[in-house]
This record gives structure tokens, sequence and C-alpha cells, in this order.
């Protein structure tokens, strides 16, 4: 066995490496470093077709993040997708006729919603809606309807 | 009838076996109360059960994190997606390789040194010795050996995982020229702390307990032979691997949806 000094030195130098570690891992690896954690506002907004929309994906103006998707859920009246937005509170400006779409990161990428701004004088506040949005693009869809139009032609 | 007997009392054995172990388990937990006055005992084995054991993790947790790149890169770079590189060498290491490969080298490294400690001294009858004194050995000899055991496994799981990153990192950046700011970034956009960062390390900690358990069990358990030792020494390397494989499913499925 050691002398008791090098044994208390090295199991000091064992803990510090481990912590050092996990917050190398917290820190730089993983996404706590980067989390903001700053006080969110929540908007609602209706869409017809969400794609596959997953809750915490970005949402965005000008390519800038600004919050992400808090919940998403059914309208049983309307049929439609209600998606629950949380901005972050130091953005307190976005025009209350911002339009709300579905976008995609690539081809095969994540869905996000991205906003536009509209020219409205009054801002979005907490609980307020976003009245006009587009839904997600269904790959489908498109070349379903690519294909009939296509065939529209021909018969013409 | 013969064939049934046999399977009854193996049957037998075996609940008997894990009662031991289980009452066992139970007085060391009481026996922890005892290491808030003598902190030493835990430094000693803090030192025998992790320092030693990190020269493998750490030489373990680089070449693991080095093959996932090269080999992840080869993979990727077919469909021109080198850019998840990072992700997929990180999320890996963090989720089931940082904590079951150190499972493993730990149950190889420390456990077997624990079992065939503990067996020695009962062999020696060092252990009779301590009774004959009016110490108790669980209290004195298992119980700082377990928690020290329990503590350590985290912290080795985090080194092997960080340095994995850190090899992989030099393949994937320094040598097949991936984006230095890339492979950060992904990472840090993919990988959830509480997810996979947590989970990971909630895994390490279930591993470190059991490991150890099966580790004292054994050579508290063992025959108090040198056949008996070196048998007690085997089994906690093989219970300990089969535990670790089956509870990391089990944890897994649990954990990852």
């Amino acid at each position: 066995m050691k002398t008791g000094k090098t044994v208390e030195i090295t199991v000091g130098a064992f803990v510090a490496a481990g912590l050092l570690a996990l917050f190398f891992l917290a820190m730089k690896v993983s996404n706590l470093g980067t989390l903001d954690t700053s006080d969110t506002y929540e908007v609602v907004a209706h869409f017809d077709n969400i794609g596959s929309l997953k809750v915490k994906a970005p949402v965005t103006m000008a390519g800038v993040e600004l919050g992400r998707v808090a919940s998403i859920g059914f309208d049983q009246e309307r049929y439609q997708a209600v998606v629950k937005l949380a901005i972050y509170k130091r953005f307190d400006r976005i025009p209350d006729d911002t339009y709300a779409k579905i976008l995609t990161a690539g081809l095969l990428g994540e869905q996000y919603v991205g906003l536009d701004p509209g020219g409205s004088e009054t801002y979005l506040k907490e609980g307020s809606e976003i009245e006009i949005t587009q839904s997600a693009m269904v790959l489908e869809e498109v070349i379903g309807q690519f294909i009939f139009g296509k065939a529209r032609e021909e018969s013409k | 009838m013969e064939a049934l007997a046999r399977l009854g009392a193996g049957w037998i054995r075996a609940v008997r076996h894990l009662g031991r172990a289980l009452l066992l388990l139970l007085r060391i937990l009481e026996g922890q109360s005892e290491l808030l006055q003598r902190p030493r005992l835990l430094l000693e084995q803090l030192f025998s059960v992790g320092v030693l054991t990190v020269l493998i993790i750490a030489v373990s947790g680089l070449f693991v994190g080095m093959v996932l790149s090269l080999q992840g890169y080869y993979i990727l770079s077919q469909f021109a997606a080198e850019s998840a590189l990072g992700v997929m060498v990180a999320a890996s290491l963090l989720r089931e390789l940082g904590p079951v490969v150190t499972a493993l080298l730990f149950a190889g490294r420390a456990g077997s040194a624990l079992t065939a400690e503990i067996g020695l001294m009962k062999a020696t009858e060092q252990l009779s010795g301590l009774e004959m004194m009016a110490v108790d050995p669980v209290r004195r000899v298992l119980a700082p050996r377990f928690l020290a055991g329990f503590l350590a496994m985290p912290l080795l799981a985090a080194l092997f995982s960080a340095l994995g990153v850190l090899g992989g990192w030099f393949v994937g950046v320094g040598l097949l020229g991936v984006d230095d700011g890339t492979w950060w970034v992904q990472m840090q956009a993919r990988i959830d702390w509480n997810e996979d960062l947590a989970n990971g390390v909630i895994k390490s900690l279930v591993f470190g307990f059991v490991c150890t358990w099966i580790a004292v069990f054994q050579g508290y358990n063992s025959l108090p032979t040198s056949a008996g030792v070196s048998r007690a020494t085997t089994r906690t390397v093989v219970h300990s691997s089969l535990a670790v494989l089956g509870l990391d499913f089990v944890l897994t499925a649990l954990m990852f949806k």
C-alpha cells in the first residue's frame, strides 16, 4: 500500500477528472451549454396538416430561432392540429398578423415552424393566436398533384 | 423422478443463494453509516477500485471512440452524411458503450480483484480474526468496498465517454477531414443532456451497484480454499458481465422510447 498522502492525492485527482469529464459531456457534447433557459410566452396556431412536426422543433423568423414548439394537440371541432409555440420573452415585437408555415430543413430533414412578419402595429403576447397559417408540404400530395396535372395536360 | 428432484434442488439452491446475497446487501447498506466516522476506509478503497482502473478505462475509451469514428465515417460517407459523425459517436458512447463497456472492464479489473481479496481474507481466516476482535467484517471490510465501487463507476463511465468523444474527434476531424465546427454544433444540437447524458449516468449507477454487489458477495461467499477463491473470481466476472448485458437491455427498453 502506498503512503497516505499519495492515496489522498490520486483519489482526489481521480474524482476531479471524473467530474471534469461529466462537465465536458454536459457542456460541450450535449445541449446543456446551448440551452436557452430564458422565459417564454405561448402563442397558438391552427394548422390543417402539420406533417411530421415534433415537439421541441425550432420556431424561426428570418432563419433565427425565436422559440420552440411547446405542444401539439388536436381540435375536435375544427379537425385541425393545435400547435403551441413557446417564444422567448426578449422577442416581444412580433406583429400579431404574422404568417406561420411549416417548413422542412433540407429534402429529408426535420420540420420546423417558420414565421413571416406582418405589418400590424400590435404585437403577439401570451395566449394570442396566429390566424394565418400554411400546412406542411406532404410529399405524396405534391407528387399526386404533379401526376394529376400531367395527365390533364396530355388529355387535352 | 430423479430429474425432477434435481431440478427442484437446483431451484432451492438458486433461491437460497439469492436470499443470502440479498441479506448481505442489506447488512452492507446498514453498515454504510460507519463510513461517516471512518472516511479513510472509503478513500483507500476508492484508490484500489477507482484510481487503479483509470488506465484501462482511458485507453479503451480512446480507442473505442477512434474505431467508432473510423467505421462511422466509412458508412456515413456513402450517404454524404459525414456531418452526422459526431452525433453518432457521442450518442452511441453516452447511451450504450460508455456505461456497458466500462462496467464490463470494471468487472474484469476491479470486481475480480475485490472477490479475490475478500475470498483470500476468508481463506486465511482474517475475517474470522476480525470477528474474534468484535469487529464486524461486513461493516469494516465489505461496506467501504461496496460504496467505493458504486461511486467510482459513474466517474469511470464519464471518463470513458469523454475520452471516446475526443478520440472520435481526433480521427474524424483530424485525420478524415470532417469540419470541426460541424462536428461540435451537430452534436450539441442532437444530444440531449437529459435524454442521453442523464440516462447514461443512471445506467452506470445501476451497473456500479450490481457489479460491486456481485463481487463482494462472491468473495464473502467463496469456499475458503484456493480452488474456491479461484472459482468465485471466475463467477464474479461471468455473473457481472451477464447481469450488465441483461440489465442494459431492460434499461434501454425503459429509457429510450
